[in-house]
């Protein structure tokens, strides 16, 4: 089982670390030709704006909507979840607003419940989105103040909060149980 | 319950920046232009380091004015300077809400005793630091993020080479040693010897570490991506040479892509001139900006 994670900027690290950890080989990916044999993908937080320049700089974007659409499990968080949506990657049914809590001084951490793991999960916001939009497709998972947090779409899940900062491994191993499960 | 400002909020938007650029800029027209070619966020001030050195004086904390043209010229986060130990104008950052402030050797110190006690602030800080004893007491101080210092304004690079060896091979030392030795290191580092537990054991920072000081070519930025930094600070490297977009976009794919020489060979054509650069070595002690601090 490989599982992919995209390392074009941002905590990539952080997510290789924690997928090891749970036993997955991981490979990084910069190019194209990363994807291939990929088993899943995550895609890590980072910032959005040089994220969006570095897939468009790669020639990333239709290899990573390919493989979306392939039916592989995808884990976007933050800047992931970001880059699935309709404006950008587009193949998540969702529109996110960027920085939507506000700046670096509001980033904030909380406990929240997500279906499927038992107990609260300690969820890190930096400088996080939420979901504005999303279409019928798009089950909420989990929100904070009214404003959903936590998606999934067929084989897309999508987090705007950071369990790999906080050592919280159970997200990524759901993520890892959908791989498995293919 | 939810936590505002925790320690692991704010190293968290460093490790966000890992693998990026951050670049210095003068006002919001090359803040834009530094987000378009892919920085990761901007270092708002008002003399980039090679100007602070050729006109001298007091370098203080940027006008707040500029700093919100800044901040609503760009959507990537936005850093900015205050003088080492100059809790008030970190205070006047922090009331800006800038995303992280930079506790900076390169403008002229305020206190030449004490650095800004890091915990009391809700916004996280970056510290400059050439060996690994300046970075664990920066740490010790509440810093969020390390810088190694290199030698600002400069454009060359051998300085941030020297303090990130220091800073790598003091970490690998701290590695070999027994918890008596380590007791015995944390004394010789002056440095908190809970942290120096936690280095010798993660053989790493426990906050990000990245590069600044000295970086002017897509092959600098590779150099010290290999050498270990997690990103790069480029101040006067960008807007004092030739082609500032050009050259700033060439250094973001080197930085990401730092072991593939084939691509750092590509990035690194046709840029133009570098900046104008000074050989650290041949300056005055009286001129040097990485022993502020300590």
């Amino acid at each position: 089982m490989v599982v992919g994670v995209l390392a074009l900027q941002g905590d990539f690290e952080a997510h290789s670390k924690m997928l090891q950890d749970l036993g997955a080989d991981v490979r990084e990916v910069r190019v194209p030709a990363d994807l291939e044999g990929l088993d899943g993908l995550v895609m890590p937080g980072g910032e959005s704006t040089t994220m969006t320049l570095g897939i468009k700089r790669e020639g990333l974007g239709d290899p990573l909507r390919d493989f979306v659409r392939s039916g592989k499990p995808v884990l976007g968080t933050c800047a992931g979840m970001i880059m699935l949506d309709r404006e950008h990657l587009g193949v998540m049914d969702t529109v996110c607003r960027r920085n939507a809590f506000g700046r670096q001084i509001r980033s904030f951490e909380e406990d929240l419940e997500i279906p499927g793991i038992d107990g609260t999960v300690r969820a890190v916001f930096i400088r996080a989105p939420w979901l504005a939009e999303y279409g019928d497709a798009v089950e909420i998972l989990a929100s904070v103040d009214g404003h959903p947090v936590a998606a999934r779409q067929d084989n897309m899940l999508v987090i705007s909060f950071h369990p790999e900062i906080a050592g919280e491994s159970r997200v990524h191993e759901l993520f890892l149980k959908n791989v498995a499960a293919q | 319950m939810r936590d505002e400002a925790t320690f692991r909020v704010k190293a968290g938007l460093a490790e966000m920046l890992k693998g990026g650029v951050i670049m210095d800029v003068v006002d919001a027209e090359q803040a834009k232009i530094a987000e378009d070619s892919g920085a990761v966020a901007v270092m708002a001030l008002e003399r980039v380091p090679s100007d602070i050195r050729r006109d001298g004086g007091v370098a203080r904390m940027s006008d707040p004015a500029m700093i919100k043209g800044i901040q609503e010229a760009v959507t990537i986060p936005v850093m900015a300077k205050a003088r080492i130990g100059h809790f008030a104008e970190a205070q006047v950052l922090e009331a800006l809400e800038v995303d992280y402030i930079d506790e900076s050797e390169v403008l002229t110190p305020a206190d030449e005793a004490n650095h800004i006690d890091k915990w009391g602030f809700k916004v996280p800080f970056v510290c400059g630091a050439t060996h690994l004893g300046e970075a664990l007491r920066r740490i010790g101080e509440g810093a969020a993020m390390i810088r190694s210092k290199g030698e600002a304004g400069t454009g060359d690079i051998v300085e941030a080479v020297r303090h990130l060896r220091a800073i790598r091979s003091e970490i690998r030392r701290l590695g070999t040693l027994d918890d008596m030795e380590l007791a015995t290191a944390a004394k010789e580092l002056q440095s908190p010897l809970d942290l120096v537990r936690q280095v010798a054991a993660e053989q790493k920072l426990p906050v990000v570490l990245f590069c600044a000081g000295g970086i002017a070519t897509p092959a600098d930025a590779s150099l010290v991506m290999q050498l270990g930094a997690e990103g790069v600070f480029v101040g006067s490297g960008i807007f004092k040479s030739e082609d500032p977009a050009t050259r700033a976009a060439a250094i973001v794919e080197a930085t990401t892509h730092f072991r593939d020489a084939d691509r750092v060979a590509k990035a690194s054509e046709g840029l133009g001139s570098a900046m104008q650069s000074l050989e650290s070595r041949k300056l005055d002690e009286q001129q040097l900006l990485a022993n502020r601090g300590w």
